[in-house]
């Protein structure tokens, strides 16, 4: 288990008026990455992981305490403009933060092969066999233009599995509605220290690194919640 | 023997002229072609342009990504023209990538997105390797001439200009863009500072770009990673702007003329 190393920004207790002591401040940290940076190899290289974890998913949980502190100001002095004008802040580095925490979760050193059980089913059911969703989402994800993510998503509404992709960090659920299951980041941050303009390279070797067991019970709880 | 030596040095000062002179910069080939588009040479070695952006990087962007955009370009292109299914846009599908990118909003919904992404990336990637050149002595490079008076005119003065250009750099949620400084002509030329994300062009909204950053993580990751704005600053130092100046006096000149046919 790698604990985080990156600073967190603490909030700082402010004398606040009514309206602040309603507004919780949540304090966003680095989630615990379950293995070792070398864990994925070769699927990932230990320089990504390490710049990957360190800076950038470090970066979006400071940036979205920091945003979250101006939020929390901007609605106790009732300045909307400002909260207005925060949004394109919180979405990007919450939705970063978000991102990324699913991201080390669906993946592992012991993971590729094939999902079974119910995920499976549902897998078949919904595209046909498993290599017919490998390829759909593969192919979803490599043609996303410039940064963005590949997403295996529920469908809560008609219970069915879907591909989405999401442009920069924007996060799946609440632009899209589907529960994100499973997700490939395709940040050129992702992969280009290993595989540099190459990323169908990186689509095809990334399944060698899938957490189905995480996938799965991402799908359970998605089932129980409806 | 002196004249032979003599005679040597004319033969070498002449060859050098005309290679000079005969060296087209990769975005004049934007306006005087309309297929079969190549990769532009680089007017500079790979490794030319270290410190500030590493040899790794410049190979990988130029015969990676800018190659992969020309490729695709052409056969957008190809294909575009060989659609007897839109013939009412052949006079546009003939037209050099300039004028198509002006004209994006009339390619046909087939092609538009294909076009916009890989023509795009092939115009902008030509400006981009454009407005550099090594700089191995540190010189310290700011802009002069009427384009001087023009940034100090429309920013206070160079280093505001820098500054607020950096900071479009850097403020972009989003990988995947561009920083332009261009003239709008419908505004007597003044200068702009725009961004643009994927490889949508400012050519699009009719701009007249002179000098671009490629702020794509492939630009920098290899050697600055995370740190885009170390790249940004390190950048600067590559910006030749005798070579702004050109691409500024090429907007203006007989090469390219198409407010005329407006």
């Amino acid at each position: 288990m790698l604990s985080a190393t990156a600073t967190v920004i603490k909030s700082v207790p402010k004398s606040v008026g009514a309206l602040g002591t309603l507004v919780s401040r949540l304090n966003h940290t680095l989630p615990d990455l379950p293995y070792d940076f070398n864990a994925l190899e070769p699927t990932i290289s230990a320089e990504i992981m390490r710049i990957h974890y360190t800076k950038h998913h470090a970066t979006y949980v400071n940036n979205l305490n920091i945003a979250e502190e101006k939020l929390a100001e901007a609605m106790e002095t009732k300045n909307v403009n400002q909260v207005i004008q925060l949004q394109p802040a919180l979405k990007f580095n919450g939705g970063g933060h978000i991102n990324h925490s699913i991201f080390w979760q669906v993946l592992s050193p012991n993971g590729g092969g094939e999902p079974s059980g119910d995920l499976m089913e549902v897998i078949k059911r919904d595209f046909g066999s498993f290599e017919a969703m490998k390829t759909e989402l593969s192919n979803a994800s490599v043609a996303v233009q410039g940064s963005g993510w590949g997403w295996l998503g529920f469908n809560p509404v008609s219970k069915r599995l879907r591909v989405a992709t999401c442009a920069n960090q924007d996060p799946l659920q609440p632009t899209t509605g589907l529960v994100p299951l499973f997700g490939i980041d395709v940040w050129e941050h992702a992969y280009y220290l290993q595989y540099k303009n190459v990323r169908p390279d990186y689509l095809k070797a990334i399944w060698n690194v899938v957490n189905w067991d995480k996938v799965a019970q991402n799908l359970h709880d998605a089932t129980m919640a409806c | 023997m002196a004249d032979a030596t003599i005679l040597q040095a004319w033969l070498l000062s002449f060859c050098y002229f005309t290679t000079v002179m005969t060296l087209k910069m990769p975005y004049e080939f934007i306006a005087d072609q309309t297929s079969n588009y190549v990769l532009p040479k680089l007017p500079y070695d790979y490794k030319d342009l270290e410190p500030f952006i590493d040899e790794a990087t410049v190979r990988v962007h130029h015969l990676g990504h800018h190659a992969a955009y020309t490729k695709k370009m052409n056969i957008a292109l190809e294909q575009w023209t060989a659609d007897s299914e839109v013939a009412h846009s052949m006079s546009l599908a003939q037209k050099p990538i300039l004028d198509i990118l002006i004209g994006l909003d009339d390619v046909p919904k087939k092609y538009k997105s294909s076009i916009q992404n890989n023509g795009g990336g092939y115009v902008n990637h030509n400006f981009y390797w454009s407005v550099m050149s090594p700089n191995p002595n540190l010189d310290d490079r700011e802009p002069v001439n009427q384009l001087g008076d023009d940034i100090v005119k429309a920013f206070g003065n160079f280093s505001n200009f820098k500054a607020l250009f950096t900071q479009e750099a850097l403020s972009l949620f989003g990988s995947g863009c561009y920083v332009w400084l261009s003239r709008n002509p419908i505004e007597n030329g003044k200068l702009v500072i725009s961004k643009t994300t994927n490889q949508d062009s400012p050519l699009t909204d009719e701009l007249q770009p002179i000098l671009v950053i490629d702020v794509w993580e492939h630009a920098y990751y290899i050697k600055h990673q995370n740190l885009r704005p170390k790249y940004v600053s390190d950048w600067w130092n590559l910006v030749d702007w005798s070579l702004v100046e050109e691409i500024d006096n090429w907007w203006k000149g007989p090469n390219y003329d198409y407010h005329e046919e407006l």
